[in-house]
């Protein structure tokens, strides 16, 4: 337990260092999402076609729940990975398991770290918002808390699975980015799945960020428990974690 | 149990492993003695460094007993990993974690720990604590994780290549560290290239050739036993030539300008100076070149390739 405290403060404060990582964490979603709303406002609209798209409130409200997903796929696509990769990569991990950190724990704490960041990021985000454009707060804050805690654990079973099966840093930062950007654009954080094609909508439905952004809108925007989303995104987490310990490697 | 009771710090009977095609460790015994320095010499790919991570529980054995502290690395590296210090070849640090940060950090992995600012001023790294890693130049590097070798106070600290990167001063400097760590009661498993290192350091040496021991023995004995010539070597000035056919042990006498070089065995250079004398030579520089642990290494070498 004391390795673990220890190990997530000092991965806490170098994720603090390293400023590729605030980027992707901070910066970009930040930066996406006031595009996003600055373009579209938050007024709610009048023409039914525009109240489907936006599910009844306006784009602001729509995306203050998909951001909230998006840190955290940022955190699980890109910062994970990355950072497993190139500690295997560089002997970080040899290091680390000689002075007897077991895998638990190493993955732990970037597991720890990366989700401290994606709550930072998101609240960040919901404050933001709220101040800004006056967006609505959840519905049930006990469901988007459980629908958050759904997010963080399948983002972070799926970075760490990203991390064990790169082959090398490259490799981990292109698959990374690329799931990150395909994610990004169709899974609810760019246009409204309602105007997707419904060759898009079908592709959008196997990736992670597209039920967890369910999960979360649904809870947010007062639709309920999204079961099926949930289930799939659980899905996700379960199959994560069990090829994670088949595939995880320290060298 | 303690090292130091006469017991073996580390004993190996017939180790083997493979990595795919290639035979990395054959058929490797040893014993290291508690309280000793004893190095590992051999080529690139001798399995050296397979050996001793094998033996810190890092790797698999395919094949053999092996036992360190009295433990199983394999089954009981939790309970041994506390007690055994690492400095590895190949590995790195985060490059923005600070000196400082990595001594407390790893210090605070192990039960028992030194104070890193001790370590920091034992290692020279005065003055670079809050320096990060990837701003260190490879000596202060290779120095740091030989500090972090030691800060869990092992019993046995292993140290693969440990002044590669180091400057002469510093290298004379992490051997004389080296005693010291020795002195406290801690054992040593030195893995090396450079036979100045193992001679000078080193209580026994186990030379390692593709994958087994070739020998184990002390320097002194090493050297003893594989290097049997000896060179005399002196300068004559005068124009004629010297012959000293008929002296006892004589292989090869040499001439390059003034520059006299005499091969043979046994006790040569009393032979040579008595030669001399009789010719009423009296070179001021008349030697006898000490073999080193480097002859017997190369000749030990050229044993097997010939």
């Amino acid at each position: 337990m004391k390795a673990l405290r220890k190990l997530t403060w000092v991965e806490m404060k170098l994720f603090f260092r390293e400023p590729l990582a605030l980027i992707i964490a901070f910066a970009f979603p930040f930066f996406m999402f006031f595009v996003l709303v600055g373009v579209f406002g938050n007024e709610a609209e009048s023409d039914p076609e525009d109240i489907e798209v936006w599910r009844g409130g306006g784009p602001a409200d729509y995306y203050v729940s998909t951001y909230v997903g998006l840190v955290m796929a940022a955190a699980g696509l890109v910062t994970l990975p990355l950072r497993i990769a190139d500690y295997r990569e560089r002997g970080v991990l040899r290091r680390y398991r000689a002075a007897g950190v077991s895998a638990p724990v190493m993955l732990g704490s970037q597991v720890l770290v990366a989700a401290g960041m994606s709550v930072i990021a998101a609240v960040g985000i919901v404050v933001l918002s709220t101040t800004l454009y006056d967006t609505v707060l959840p519905e049930s804050w006990p469901l988007v808390i459980a629908g958050a805690v759904i997010g963080l654990l399948t983002f972070a079973a799926f970075g760490v699975l990203l991390g064990a099966i790169a082959p090398s840093v490259r490799a981990a930062q292109g698959l990374g980015f690329s799931l990150f950007f395909v994610m990004l654009m169709i899974s609810g954080s760019g246009p409204p799945r309602e105007v997707l094609t419904s060759s898009m909508r079908a592709f959008s439905n196997i990736l992670p960020l597209t039920h967890v952004n369910l999960v979360l809108q649904d809870a947010w925007l007062g639709f309920g428990w999204n079961w099926v989303a949930a289930a799939v995104a659980a899905g996700f987490f379960a199959a994560s974690v069990v090829l994670s310990l088949r595939f995880f490697r320290w060298e | 149990m303690n090292a130091n009771d006469g017991e073996a710090a580390v004993s190996v009977r017939s180790l083997a492993k493979r990595y795919g095609d290639v035979q990395a460790v054959r058929d490797v015994s040893l014993e290291v003695r508690g309280g000793e320095i004893f190095g590992i010499l051999g080529a690139n790919g001798s399995g050296k460094t397979t050996t001793i991570e094998i033996l810190q529980g890092l790797r698999k054995p395919d094949g053999g007993e092996l036992r360190v502290l009295g433990l199983d690395p394999q089954t009981q590296r939790d309970q041994l990993r506390h007690r055994i210090g690492s400095q590895l070849q190949e590995s790195a640090l985060p490059d923005r974690l600070r000196v400082w940060e990595a001594l407390d950090l790893f210090g605070a992995l192990s039960p028992r720990s030194r104070d890193w600012a001790e370590l920091v001023r034992e290692w020279g790294l005065e003055g670079k604590e809050r320096a990060a890693f990837g701003n260190l130049s490879g000596g202060q590097r290779q120095r740091l994780f030989v500090a972090l070798a030691l800060v869990n106070e092992p019993e046995i600290v292993f140290l693969d290549e440990m002044t590669t990167g180091l400057d002469p001063a510093g290298r004379h400097a992490a051997w004389d560290l080296v005693r010291d760590v020795r002195r406290r009661g801690t054992t040593v498993v030195l893995v090396t290239h450079f036979m100045d290192e193992a001679e000078e350091l080193c209580d026994r040496i186990a030379v390692f050739r593709r994958g087994e021991v070739a020998a184990i023995d002390s320097p002194a004995g090493l050297v003893q036993r594989y290097v049997n010539s000896s060179t005399v070597r002196f300068t004559y000035e005068g124009g004629d030539t010297i012959s000293l056919d008929g002296c006892p042990g004589l292989r090869e006498l040499r001439r390059e300008g003034t520059q006299f070089t005499v091969s043979g065995e046994g006790p040569l250079l009393a032979h040579v100076a008595s030669r001399l004398a009789q010719a009423a030579v009296y070179p001021a520089d008349l030697r006898v070149e000490r073999a080193t642990l480097e002859q017997a290494y190369l000749q030990m070498a050229g044993e097997v390739d010939a």
